[in-house]
């Protein structure tokens, strides 16, 4: 069942030096119980994405356009379309956000219990002892021990792992059928990402809940998602099974981003490989093809196409998308 | 946090005794005879003053007077002896000659003038400062953020007798908007009508320039909270604008002003002197210009030294409350 259809979500900035278009005409969907990965460089529209669907744009600063079908609780409703007062009955219940930074997104001035109980008690009428209740409940889920206690401690008394675990026990509170993580483990030790990667896998199945994945950590992807977008300046360039993206990346951007990535299982070469190039100013993206200054494919498909014509997102398998004129018609 | 407490207390009393040293140090050396200056400008009888600087210990060594001076704050002191002794009791902070009154007396009838002209203004600017300072974050960029810059623009670069005497010319005299201030200054216990009435014009000059600064300070503080990624966290919860507003963004935002508004209301305390000279009002900075130009040393020293008092207590009082505010100040 799909849960989450989007389809053609525009996002553009106006700022004094131009009109910045974050996000261009993106579509792409989510069946219940899905992880879908969005991956990409910083500034590729990934967070922009997820923050236009949870209606956290503040108003007067873009112009959103486009659809996005959710299948609440209550019934289908558009998160788009909708009064933004209307969609918070929506936010922190049937989505959910976690965020990159888990220092800077508690309150520093109010008990990790407090935070947590508010989020249940906004979209339940129920006594305060329920709401603590299940806040404990989830915390002792989230693997924090002694949580009764805990319950009165404040973000700084935490460490950053245990941070984003807390995170995470209030993002859930309310049962969410989707939840977007917006780069969880990024700010995070290495050996703390996979345990809270491991750690929102375990919930997924246990909440039977549909999971965004923003990251740009593609050895997260290989291990999480079942579906991923490649998305680049604003645009999904390339979208497919997890397992057909790493083995068969069409799209040179995507064959770039598996190439940087260090394998233990490889034997070592001198440097590790990397994309050329900066990611292109958004003000003035190049025309043609929105990646061809740093693609190193461009002459396969000659009589500069790339640097006159966008490519579209063209199926090239089953579930497989790709915008590149290479392979385009075979 | 009972650590924390009596250890800033140390701190407090050492600031204190310090200060009081160094004020009484230059009092000692300043290049005037305190008991020439005891007996009038045209007074060259030298045995009166011989006599005035043994009454009141001017003839004792430094050290010494000093030791007396703190003495008689705890013990209270008696100048001279048998029938023209006069005696201060405690705390006793000398004794000034010219106005023939104890100075701790002098500042008892001073001081809840001062405190009641700056316990209204700081209600009125908190009031308008952080109210305005809060629209005009809310509705940034907007024509209620732009009247308030006017607002600031023209607050801070007023001096307050400037507006004192605006206020007079136009609210009372042109617009008789209220009455004209009639009479000396009233105590509140005595009529708290014609206290406030007195006082309303001095709050409203005091708290005019304040207010201006603290709805800038509080316009700044409310943006750059509404940025934190705290604030994102509170929306995604779904919480509506007004709670975010109200629980989450103003108990941030407003933490840094509880500090501001103590330090402020304690320099206030020391005497508001432009504005007690404009409205003619008894209070410590009047009583403090005047022992300056009569060159009444006993009352600057003790003025001084009260300003001193007022601004370490409230800074010690100022620093347990934000502990009460922010917990991750506690653990220090």
């Amino acid at each position: 069942m799909t849960l989450l259809k989007v389809e053609n979500l525009s996002v553009d900035f106006p700022t004094p030096d131009g009109l910045v278009s974050a996000v261009h005409e993106t579509s792409f969907e989510i069946s219940a119980g899905e992880t879908l990965a969005i991956v990409g460089e910083s500034g590729s529209g990934k967070t922009v994405t997820n923050l236009a669907l949870m209606g956290l744009i503040p108003p007067r600063t873009a112009n959103i356009s486009g659809s996005a079908k959710f299948e609440s609780h209550a019934g289908p409703i558009d998160l788009l379309s909708m009064d933004r007062n209307e969609l918070r009955q929506y936010r922190g219940k049937d989505i959910a956000m976690i965020f990159q930074d888990p220092m800077s997104a508690l309150h520093p001035f109010y008990t990790i219990g407090d935070q947590i109980i508010e989020a249940h008690q906004i979209h339940n009428k129920v006594d305060l002892k329920v709401s603590k209740a299940r806040a404990i409940e989830l915390l002792e889920l989230v693997g924090i021990q002694g949580a009764d206690t805990r319950i009165k401690a404040f973000p700084h008394q935490f460490s950053g792992g245990m941070r984003q675990r807390v995170m995470i026990a209030m993002a859930l509170v309310n049962n969410p059928l989707l939840l977007i993580a917006d780069e969880p483990t990024t700010a995070l030790d290495v050996t703390v990402q996979a345990q809270i990667i491991k750690l929102l896998e375990d919930l997924q199945k246990e909440f039977k809940m549909a999971m965004i994945l923003i990251t740009h950590d593609m050895g997260v992807v290989a291990g999480a998602a079942d579906r991923v977008n490649v998305m680049y300046a604003g645009r999904i360039v390339e979208s497919a099974n997890v397992r057909d993206l790493y083995a068969n990346p069409l799209m040179p951007y995507t064959q770039g981003l598996l190439a940087s990535v260090p394998r233990m299982d490889r034997p070592h070469t001198n440097r590790l490989s990397a994309i050329p190039g900066q990611p292109p100013s958004m003000i003035a993206l190049p025309s043609g093809c929105s990646f061809n200054p740093r693609c190193g494919r461009k002459d396969e498909v000659g009589a500069n196409k790339c640097e006159t014509q966008m490519p579209e997102l063209t199926p090239r398998g089953i579930g497989h998308l790709s915008r590149c004129f290479i392979g385009e018609g075979a | 946090m009972f650590a924390y407490i009596s250890r800033r207390l140390a701190v407090s009393l050492l600031i204190l005794l310090t200060v009081s040293f160094a004020v009484y140090v230059i009092f000692a050396f300043l290049p005037f005879d305190p008991a020439a200056l005891t007996c009038g400008k045209n007074c060259n009888d030298p045995g009166i003053i011989e006599a005035n600087r043994h009454r009141l210990g001017y003839d004792l060594p430094f050290f010494t007077q000093y030791f007396l001076f703190l003495k008689g704050l705890f013990l209270g002191r008696s100048f001279g002896e048998g029938a023209a002794m006069i005696n201060c009791p405690a705390p006793s902070l000398g004794y000034s000659f010219q106005q023939h009154a104890c100075v701790t007396n002098l500042i008892g009838e001073a001081l809840p003038v001062t405190f009641s002209l700056a316990i209204g203004a700081i209600f009125m600017w908190l009031a308008l400062g952080i109210g305005l300072g809060i629209l005009a974050a809310r509705f940034r960029g907007r024509i209620v953020d732009q009247l308030s810059t006017i607002f600031v623009l023209i607050g801070t670069s007023l001096p307050t007798f400037l507006t004192g005497l605006l206020l007079m010319v136009f609210v009372v005299i042109r617009w008789h908007l209220i009455p004209f201030p009639s009479g000396n200054y009233t105590s509140f216990l005595e009529n708290p009508f014609e206290w406030a009435q007195i006082l309303f014009l001095p709050w409203l000059t005091l708290a005019f320039a304040y207010a201006a600064l603290y709805t800038r300070f509080v316009r700044s503080s409310v943006i750059d909270t509404s940025n934190e990624d705290y604030i994102r966290t509170a929306r995604a919860k779904g919480l509506s604008e007004s709670v975010i507003l109200g629980k989450h963004t103003l108990r941030a935002a407003l933490a840094p002003i509880a500090t501001m508004a103590g330090l402020d209301f304690a320099g206030l305390l020391g005497g508001a002197i432009l504005t007690e000279s404009v409205f003619n009002l008894p209070g410590l900075g009047r009583l403090a210009i005047s022992a300056v130009v009569k060159y009444d040393l006993p009352i600057i020293v003790a003025t001084t030294l009260l300003a001193a008092f007022i601004v370490v207590i409230m800074n010690l009082i100022v620093d347990i409350l934000y502990a009460y505010i922010d917990p991750r100040v506690r653990v220090a």
